[in-house]
């Protein structure tokens, strides 16, 4: 089979600088996600790193996991490992936050906490609008490894719990609810659905959900 | 680079036979009068279109007037489902399907079941992608008006069986004094393969298209059996027995009727080439890459679909490397679509979600040969490896391994 373009090209998500041919996602997307950066080869040594975040759940279709290390006196990530299952722009989204966080000697923690999804996007040049989820979720998963250090080093008046978020438009289900339910002692997705309907008519949601109730268990019960 | 098309089951390349019959009709020198019209070229158009329904029915076995010719598969699902149901309001309200049909068949069933107080039962699959005759038989209820089974999935290929599930319809029709549940199957995907007489399926209603069959996009069939009402879909010019108006897609009829000629007159040799070459990939990919299971049964299945599920790694990003290799396969993962859902034919096995999002599809056709097997065969498992070794995911066995 050979190709040759069609007269009338299809018009891609994205377009290419060189506006050859087209492909679903921006050159640099591609780049990140044929050649990813930083991510974690070989499973961590203990001390290697001290900071650890995960988001998502493969259920869902997307989970990442963030590695950091931190150094103690400056707070800056000299470090920063990944791993990502996931389509095309949720690997190079994740790929992409590690290059940022660690660019330049390495952001200081308040400075990552900051990183926003549009950054990571406008960095990779753009996605397709039905991929924006995707990169929404290793900003998510960097936080949660900087929450992670400040517990490991006892700052917990460090840690920022993502507050009073709207999760659930449709149910009208906040972060606030879920945290409560799972004090109520609900530990699994099935029971957080039972006590606040969270996400029955809106699948979409529950990768957030899932990872605000690891978040609560690991908050209030170290499990 | 050479590139491998393993999509048959999405599109096939146009059979050069068939973009020569069909070459008059779109060259704009002779063959272009309207076949309604009533002079010379209009006639001959007209009888044209006569041709190839008289063509299509006689591999069907049914009448010439039994064949309508709609816009392809989605159209006819339509016309099938919607038109029957609107006509049989006042038979009866109860509509029958599966947990797999395509979303031409599910979309508006769900449509007649939300919009207009329809109830609709969906019936399960065994873990193999299978329907059993006897739940569609034990689910018909006085009230049943239709009933749509999907001769072969377009996702996993299992074959369902049709003309059983059609024998226990027209049993019951006959035990109750009946003329209902009519019987619809979707044969989109079945039609290059299988055996396509009426007389012997028992259905009421058949749907197929020619971008399955190495015929062109934008044509299909529903077979109607005669003294069957239904409502139209589009109103006009009374074109198709008034069941269908519209001006006649001329080439496209020709070349529907001229490339299911072709795929039926080859399908005994072609199925027995394509089965040989399935098995092989089936075999080397399950021994050769660690983690990975094969979905829908091993025998009731299309001559050409092999449906894998990657564990640990997200069935997008795994197509994308392919592409890069130029080797073409198809997902139902969640990130080809708008939504996060995997896709409803995999949940319906019964498989967790985690596996349900490392699926992939590779459909094989006429052009596919035992080198381009074992190219894919020999890019696959280090494509695998690397996803794997930048994943967090690590599957439990006891989720996906069927013992
Ligand atoms: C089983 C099945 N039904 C219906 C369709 C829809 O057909 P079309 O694209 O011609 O409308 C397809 C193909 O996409 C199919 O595989």
């Amino acid at each position: 089979m050979n190709h040759t373009s069609p007269p009338i090209q299809p018009t891609p998500d994205v377009t290419n600088q060189d506006k050859t041919k087209s492909w679903f996602y921006s050159d640099i997307v591609k780049d990140h996600f044929f050649e990813p950066r930083n991510f974690l080869k070989k499973d961590p040594e203990p001390g290697q790193f001290n900071g650890i975040g995960t988001y998502g759940s493969p259920a869902c279709g997307d989970e990442m996991r963030v590695w950091i290390k931190v150094d103690p006196k400056t707070e800056k990530i000299i470090d920063f490992k990944w791993r990502t299952f996931g389509c095309g722009s949720a690997i190079a989204a994740t790929s992409m936050i590690s290059v940022i966080a660690t660019e330049n000697g390495g952001k200081t923690l308040e400075e990552a906490r900051k990183i926003r999804p549009q950054e990571v996007i406008d960095r990779l040049g753009g996605l397709p609008a039905r991929k924006f989820h995707c990169s929404v979720l290793c900003d998510k998963a960097l936080r949660n490894a900087i929450n992670d250090y400040y517990r490991r080093v006892g700052f917990f008046d460090k840690i920022v719990s993502e507050g009073n978020r709207m999760i659930d438009k449709i149910m009208k289900v906040t972060d606030e609810d879920i945290e409560k339910a799972v004090r109520e002692g609900a530990k699994t997705l099935e029971e957080v659905q039972e006590k606040t309907k969270v996400g029955v008519n809106n699948s979409s949601v529950l990768p957030a959900v899932e990872e605000l109730i690891r978040f609560y268990k690991e908050k209030y019960f170290n499990s | 680079m050479n590139h491998i098309y393993l999509d048959h089951a999405a599109a096939t390349p146009l059979n050069p036979q068939v973009f020569e019959a069909m070459r008059y009709f779109f060259d704009g020198k002779e063959f272009y009068g309207n076949p309604s019209s009533f002079h010379t070229p209009g006639k001959e158009a007209k009888d044209v279109i006569e041709k190839s329904r008289k063509n299509i029915a006689e591999i069907l076995n049914c009448r010439p007037d039994e064949i309508i010719f709609t816009s392809g598969g989605t159209e006819s699902d339509n016309l099938a489902i919607l038109g029957v149901a609107r006509a049989l309001k006042d038979k009866g309200n109860h509509l029958i399907t599966s947990t797999i049909e395509h979303h031409a068949v599910l979309e508006p069933m769900i449509f007649l079941e939300k919009k207009e107080g329809y109830k609709l039962t969906r019936i399960s699959v065994t873990e193999d992608g299978i329907i059993d005759p006897e739940e569609v038989l034990k689910a018909i209820e006085p009230d049943t008006i239709f009933v749509s089974i999907m001769m072969a999935n377009n996702e996993i290929g299992t074959i369902q069986p049709i003309a059983e599930i059609g024998n226990l319809i027209q049993k019951y029709r006959l035990e109750n004094h009946s003329e209902f549940p009519l019987f619809h199957t979707d044969a989109c995907q079945a039609s290059g393969f299988l055996d396509l007489d009426i007389s012997k399926l028992h259905v009421d209603l058949l749907t197929f298209n020619g971008s399955k069959i190495y015929g062109p996009k934008g044509i299909g069939v529903l077979y109607i059996k005669r003294g069957i009402k239904l409502q139209p879909l589009l109103f006009g010019g009374g074109q198709e027995k008034g069941i269908r108006a519209g001006t006649e897609f001329v080439a496209g009829i020709v070349g529907l009727a001229k490339a299911l000629e072709l795929v039926q007159k080859e399908k005994v040799k072609e199925n027995e080439r394509l089965i040989i070459l399935r098995d092989y990939f089936i075999t080397e990919i399950l021994k050769r890459i660690p983690k990975t299971r094969l979905n829908g049964d091993k025998t009731k299945r299309l001559p050409n679909n092999v449906h894998i599920s990657f564990l640990d790694i997200e069935g997008e990003a795994l197509l994308l490397y392919l592409d890069a290799e130029g080797i073409y396969v198809s997902t139902g993962s969640a990130c080809t679509s708008t939504s996060l859902e995997p896709s409803h034919v995999i949940l319906a096995l019964g498989l967790p979600r985690e596996v349900a999002h490392g699926s992939l599809r590779f459909s094989l056709g006429k052009g596919t040969t035992k080198e381009d097997i074992d190219t894919v065969l020999e890019v696959l498992p280090g494509v695998v490896k690397k996803l794997r070794s930048i994943s967090p995911v690590r599957v439990e066995e006891k989720y996906w391994n069927r013992g």
